[in-house]
């Protein structure tokens, strides 16, 4: 248990006939990054998500902070305080301000007090670059201020490790630098990191290991530089080609520089 | 109109119009129409009857205040008292409709078919007759003031569930999936999270349904209403029969149009500005 953040063994997830998550092994150690990345459909999204059940796996087991979270009587809201989640989409509190936003799942899950409540969500606003933006609602904020909102409301509950699901794909490229650069403090603070993303070099710079998914297994996994720089398997080459020089390949381009929706 | 083909752009129809000189004469005589029937109106319309028997201003000097302190305030309390009671219940139904158990949301589904399908009346008569010839004695808290609630609950109840559980719907999958990833129960961010965003969905069209119950209080009269208790409609009825003239009708109608009208324009408002607000 001692330096283990998250266990994954066999996981498997299948959709009615569609498994999409065929058998599963990945160990994150406590303040590790890992990045996972992989072409659209391989199942990233669904490992992120089957790690806080918000997927229910249809096989293997899933362990956080020793916490079998995939065991039958697993105490569900308890656990997911532990781990933070930041989605594609940010998915922040519409009619809540930015301070409301990361106050109220510590009032009502946590039962701090309002002023506490209020104090360590201004610290984390503070943390990703957002002080003086509190009384600000999403619709007001930019892309990526409402991406740091997210990640400050997940960093209140104080959680041992931050799931990140393609974070800067729903941001305009002139956003994406400064949600990276809150995740990249965040790794050198320490904070234990799975991140599913397209951002080629924020995973070799920021990530201690890469896992490359395809079809639902792991198809290569090592050293953030050596995945990346000098990929051992075939399919992890085409793959990065794809993505580092989408105009020289013939294939789609997946996700990689989706437009925001606003 | 004319059935002239069209031709090209701003080229000359066929009669040597063109298309503008052919619109204006279209206008033309449409306005001189329009004319003619509001002139033979005025002209063969026996005004003084007309007045006499809609707008007879000794019979509208009688009608006040009652009308107002008894007949408007009845209405506004039924109302009133049917839209939160059927809102509550609305507000379960939808939640029962949402669940994942079967058996709460068979309930909820055949009373909601069953309700929207019966009309308004049949339930007025329901609660203001059935229910007191099958349970001789029993008598619902606040008399008839709760028979109309009741009966205007049971009425609304299935249309609001049906817009609550819209609304509930129309709330992005991600609100819950965040909320849960914060470690909120099911409950919890039902209660904190989508209700407060699916309320906001709903006002335009909840508003409608204020409007609705308004006019449909009026049923009310089926219950069997004492003196005291006759909301606009019954109130102009009685006094019509005992002055033996039509004004108080009329009088009670501007009464209902001086609440519906606003109201629903309020509901149009919330509607556009809604749409607007959602980027
Ligand atoms: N709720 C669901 N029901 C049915 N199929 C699903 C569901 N969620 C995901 N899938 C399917 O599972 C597969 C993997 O989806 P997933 O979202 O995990 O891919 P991804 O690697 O995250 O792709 P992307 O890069 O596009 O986000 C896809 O084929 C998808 O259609
Ligand atoms: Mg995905």
């Amino acid at each position: 248990m001692s330096g283990t953040a998250i266990e994954i063994e066999g996981l498997r997830k299948a959709f009615g006939a569609d498994e999409v998550l065929r058998g599963i092994d990945l160990t994150v150690r406590s303040g590790e990054v890992v990045c996972v990345i992989g072409p659209s459909g391989s199942g990233k999204s669904t490992l992120l998500r089957c790690v806080n059940l918000l997927e229910e796996p249809t096989g293997g087991t899933i362990r956080v902070n020793g916490d079998e979270i995939t065991h039958p009587d697993a105490n569900l809201d308890a656990i997911r305080i532990g781990i933070g989640m930041v989605f594609q989409q940010f998915n922040l509190f519409p009619h809540l301000t930015a301070l409301g936003n990361v106050t109220v799942a510590q009032r009502k899950v946590l039962r701090r007090d309002k002023d506490e409540a209020a104090r360590i969500a201004r610290e984390n606003l503070a943390r990703v670059g957002l002080a003086g933006r509190e009384d600000a609602y999403p619709a007001r904020l930019s892309g990526g201020q409402q991406q740091r909102v997210a990640i400050a409301r997940a960093l209140a509950m104080d959680p041992s490790v931050m799931l990140f699901d393609e974070p800067t794909s729903a941001l305009d490229p002139e956003l994406v630098g400064d949600v990276l650069a809150v995740m990249r403090t965040l790794a050198e603070d320490g904070m234990t990191m799975l991140v599913v993303t397209h951002e080629m070099s924020f995973a070799r710079e920021v990530a201690d290991r890469v896992i490359f998914l395809d079809g639902g297994v792991v198809v290569e996994e090592g050293p953030a530089a050596q995945v990346i720089s000098e990929p051992r398997q075939a399919r992890t080459r085409e793959f990065l080609a794809r993505v580092l020089d989408p105009a020289s390949a013939g294939a789609p381009a997946g996700t990689v520089g989706k437009e925001a929706p606003e | 109109m004319t059935a002239s083909s069209e031709t090209g752009q701003g080229a000359p129809a066929a009669g040597g119009l063109t298309r503008r000189q052919r619109r204006r004469l279209i206008l033309g005589g449409e306005y001189a129409l329009f004319l003619g029937v509001i002139v033979a109106v005025a002209l063969l319309a026996d005004w003084e009857s007309l007045r006499v028997n809609f707008l007879n201003l000794d019979v509208v000097g009688d009608l006040f205040p009652e009308i107002i302190t008894v007949g408007l305030r009845n209405t506004v309390i039924y109302t009133v008292t049917g839209f939160v009671l059927g809102l509550v219940a609305g507000l379960v139904l939808a939640l029962m409709r949402l669940s994942s158990a079967g058996p709460y949301r068979w309930t909820a589904m055949i009373y909601i078919e069953v309700f929207r399908g019966l009309p308004a009346l049949l339930i007025f008569i329901f609660v203001g007759v059935g229910v007191p010839l099958a349970f001789p004695g029993t008598n619902l808290p606040g008399g008839v003031y709760g028979q109309a609630a009741l009966a205007l609950a049971l009425v609304s109840a299935a249309y609001m569930a049906e817009t609550i559980r819209a609304g509930i719907e129309a709330v992005p999958r991600g609100q819950m999936e965040a909320a849960r990833s914060l470690g909120m129960s099911r409950a919890r961010a039902m209660r904190t999270i989508i209700i407060p965003q699916a309320f906001r969905v709903v006002i335009p069209p909840l508003t409608n349904e204020l409007v609705l119950l308004f006019k449909d209080s009026s049923l009310a009269l089926f219950i069997g209403v004492s003196l005291n208790e006759r909301e606009l409609a019954k109130f102009g009825q009685d006094l019509a029969s005992e002055k033996g003239n039509t004004t108080p009708i009329v009088v009670a109608g501007l009464c209902y149009l001086l609440v519906t009208i606003p109201l629903g324009y309020l509901a149009r408002r919330l509607e556009t500005r809604q749409r607007r607000g959602q980027r």
